[in-house]
């Protein structure tokens, strides 16, 4: 298809970077991904890096269960064990959920509203760039140790990195530094781009797109990109008083000088409990989206699945405390803590009985996304009621700090955002390749993933439920865990296993799959009515929306039992056609930029000054103040810059 | 609306403009972000265990002075957005110049006061009450200098032609960001310097 960049401006900063703009207004090569603002490469990128840090995170995982596979374990020493495991925890939530989260929302929102772009393409190439230097710079600490003698240089906190094992008394060295300030870097990103899509979600629905007719994965993005807004603040200053305290010695959780560690711990979880539905709600949107169309049945109680999940959203506030029952608030608070998280239990008990009332009576296609969404709603559900267990604050003395816990929230986080993730995958990537991903292997990578799954996470709430302290390096015979950590250990190879044939299937579909066309799953939004992949412009034509599930409504009408009846051949491809008609002459898409990569450089070059010598900051602040200066000047599309 | 996504300029769902709902998020966030900034300094108003304490330091008189200061910069702040609204480019210029420069004033008297404290005595180090003041009301004095350079660049943008009636929103958002600051002030003054616990309080 023959699509057309605007020209770059001939005068002005542009002069300066003419050979690479030039270079950027090409549709392929490495350039035109540096200097992209299109929301689907910036989301190919997000999910690709975030794929990669995910296979970071899982090769510290499968070192740990090897550690632990039997008592006594001499794999790593104690020391390389903390910063692997801090790693690994920081590694899969920032690094690897959230941003395969952000990907899909980049994917995904524009198209399902009907949209060009985002509201601020720059903003969002912004927020990759800032998110990638900041994953980057989070694992360069790994080789600030004397590596080679068996010294890692990583963070050896745990991802919440208490006070006061974070002080330099107790954390000597710069891991901790590189924690607090890649995370600091990360919400950097994580907070441009829930600007960026509450903005997107609230402004530019095509017309007729009301809030009540949003797919259900734009409105868990829009929670999540709220929570993000006020979430990321919080644990923003507490990370400044950590750093504070360390790098110019401030006494914010200094015992000594009358600081409260526990001030950190009500920071940390007040942002941190959020954060959990941050990685849980575009999980639950995903799902959401999946479910209706592998059943051909609308949403059941769509209403209810959206006020459940800003129910959620709003009483993810209220509940941080159940972190820290044991840290002896008092009964009174711990009681209305206790009320609060079961209470939060509520909504997404709704959410839990909508998707399964949604398949209710449907034809079900039992299609690798269907299986992966399926397989999410129960593993999740598994996790969602022993996190009920804990709730109750006596239950909680006893699994507190046991393997219990990690059993909970890897039911939550890897049976459920994780699986959820893979079924986005399954059911969405088509949609940017072309192609489809082979079904049988999927439906493989499913059981075997599953099985895995399952032998990991579950054996650890029998070792929990006997005694088997969390974060622990090892452990001696005599306590009854081998068995379950054997069991735990088989199991995540078998994860690896299955990741491994994800990797095959995509490699293989890319170049031999089948093709997808723009509408492989009979689907129900507007993302199936435009090509696949999309053009530049997605949209030949701003679709104009009547109703929730737009394109279902376009393809099928009902008969008098409320089955669908399809709608006279060639109606149904309206969209693919109009869009496919004009090449998206006359569309004027927002120029290609550097300016986000530049401005986004000067974050982990600031940070690496502040470790190590103030005269970085300046040249990191430097870059920001060029990319900042550069962006704000530059034209933002060609008719602006007067060559329309 | 088909424009919007590209040119930011045209009708949204909302009608409000994309850049100004951005505008009111951020401050949104920063309202969390100074909330758990105060939130730090209260917890710990009564826990230091070294002097020098808040009431040997204040020196009410002189931080009423700047906050007056930064409270006149709002005003000019409001000329300068009515100014550039009606197309009185001239006027914006000037009002511009004077919120920036109050706003330096007020700088300036933090910078002067955050030197005598040192100088009698109090750092980051000495005691919380140094570290959560400096740290609290340092972020907002590098709030305000940020919006110096915001004022500042548009100032320097204006002198080029490039800011005109239909450009006023450019102003208004500095607006929004410039008075956020200075309500953040009131707060913090109010509760770090006005109302100080009396003696024999906990």
């Amino acid at each position: 298809m023959a699509t057309e960049w605007p020209q770059p401006r001939k005068q002005g900063l542009a002069d300066a970077l003419g050979w690479a703009r030039r270079m950027a207004d090409q549709h392929y090569g490495i350039w035109s991904w540096i200097a992209t603002v299109d929301h689907k490469r910036i989301g190919i990128m997000y999910g690709v890096t975030a794929f990669l840090f995910f296979l970071a995170g899982g090769m510290e995982a499968l070192i740990i269960r090897l550690q632990l596979a039997v008592p006594d374990g001499n794999i790593v020493n104690a020391d390389q064990y903390n910063r692997i495991l801090t790693m690994h925890g920081t590694t899969m939530v920032f690094l690897v959920i959230m941003p395969l989260s952000a990907a899909f929302f980049n994917l995904m929102i524009p198209l399902m509203i009907g949209a060009r772009d985002v509201a601020f393409p720059r903003l969002n190439a912004f927020s990759y760039w800032v998110f990638l230097g900041g994953g980057i710079f989070m694992n360069a600490s790994f080789f600030t140790g004397d590596v080679f003698s068996g010294e890692l240089g990583a963070p050896d906190c745990g991802w919440f990195c208490y006070s006061t094992l974070s002080s330099k008394a107790f954390s000597p060295g710069h891991g901790v530094d590189f924690w607090a300030l890649g995370l600091q870097i990360l919400g950097i990103a994580s907070l441009a781009s829930g600007f960026n899509f509450v903005v997107t979600i609230l402004n530019l629905r095509a017309p007729g797109m009301t809030l009540f007719r949003m797919p259900l994965f734009v409105w868990m993005t829009l929670v999540t990109s709220f929570l993000l807004i006020f979430a990321m603040p919080v644990i923003a200053v507490a990370l400044f008083e950590l750093l504070f305290d360390r790098l110019f010695d401030a006494n914010f959780f200094n015992p000594d000088k009358g600081g409260n560690p526990l001030l950190w711990q009500h920071m940390f979880w007040l942002f941190g409990h959020p954060e959990v539905y941050i990685l849980i709600l575009p999980a639950m949107g995903i799902v959401s989206e999946i479910l209706p169309t592998f059943s051909r049945k609308p949403l059941f109680g769509y209403p209810f699945v959206v006020f459940s999940g800003i129910a959620i959203g709003f009483m993810s506030w209220g509940v941080w405390v159940h972190h820290m029952y044991t840290t002896g608030l008092g009964t009174a608070a711990n009681a209305a803590f206790g009320i609060s998280t079961i209470l939060i239990g509520v909504p997404t008990g709704v959410k839990v009985f909508n998707w399964m009332a949604t398949m209710w009576g449907g034809s079900i296609s039992l299609k690798a996304p269907m299986m992966f969404a399926v397989g999410f709603v129960a593993m999740f559900t598994i996790g969602g009621l022993s996190g009920v267990t804990h709730s109750v604050v006596p239950s909680d003395y006893q699994q507190q700090d046991t393997y219990y816990i990690v059993a909970h929230f890897h039911y939550v986080l890897f049976g459920g955002s994780i699986f959820a993730l893979f079924a986005g995958i399954y059911y969405w990537l088509p949609k940017f390749t072309g192609r489809l991903l082979n079904d049988t292997v999927g439906q493989i990578q499913f059981w075997l993933m599953l099985i895995g799954f399952n032998l990991t996470f579950f054996p650890m709430h029998m070792s929990g439920m006997l005694g088997m302290p969390r974060r622990i390096s090892t452990y001696s015979g005599d306590q009854g865990w081998d068995l379950w950590n054997l069991l735990s250990t088989i199991g995540a190879f078998t994860i690896a296993a299955a990741i491994l044939i994800f990797i095959i299937n995509v490699i293989y579909s890319l170049r031999r799959g089948q093709a997808a066309g723009h509408d492989p799953w009979d689907g129900r939004t507007l993302e199936w009515t435009i090509p696949s992949p999309p053009p530049h412009y997605n949209f030949e034509r701003i679709p104009t929306v009547h109703a929730r599930d737009p394109f279902w409504h376009e393809k099928y009408t009902e008969d008098a039992a409320g089955r669908p009846i399809p709608v006279i051949a060639g109606a149904a491809n309206g969209h693919g056609e109009e869009n496919g008609d004009h090449g998206g002459h006359g569309i004027h898409m927002p120029s290609p930029s550097y300016f986000p990569l530049i401005a986004a450089l000067g974050f982990p070059i600031i940070a690496t000054g502040l470790i190590y010598d103030y005269a970085l900051v300046a040249v990191g602040a430097a870059l920001l103040f060029v990319g900042i200066y550069g962006w704000a000047l530059e034209p933002v599309t060609e008719e602006e810059a007067g060559h329309a | 609306m088909s424009q919007a996504a590209a040119t930011g300029h045209l009708e949204t769902s909302t009608g409000l403009d994309n850049r100004k709902l951005l505008m009111w998020l951020f401050l949104s966030s920063e309202c969390l972000f100074f909330g758990s900034l105060i939130a730090a300094y209260l917890l710990y108003r009564d826990s230091s265990v070294t002097g020098p304490y808040p009431d040997e330091l204040f020196d009410i008189p002189f931080t009423s002075v700047s906050a007056f200061q930064l409270l006149v910069s709002s005003v000019t702040m409001v000329l300068a957005l009515a100014a550039i609204q009606r197309g009185n480019v001239r006027a914006m210029q000037i009002w511009l110049l004077a919120t920036a420069l109050l706003g330096l004033l007020f700088v300036s008297g933090q910078a002067y006061e955050f030197t005598q404290f040192y100088r009698e005595g109090l750092t980051l180090e000495t005691n919380l009450f140094g570290t959560t003041f400096f740290v609290l009301t340092g972020f907002h004095g590098a709030h305000v200098t940020v919006g110096i350079l915001i004022l500042m660049s548009l100032f320097a943008v204006s002198l080029q032609g490039r800011i005109q009636k239909k450009d006023s929103l450019n102003v208004e958002l500095a607006g929004l960001y410039w008075h956020f600051v200075d309500i953040v002030w009131i707060v913090i003054f109010t509760l770090v310097y006005l109302i100080q616990p009396g003696a024999g309080s906990n």
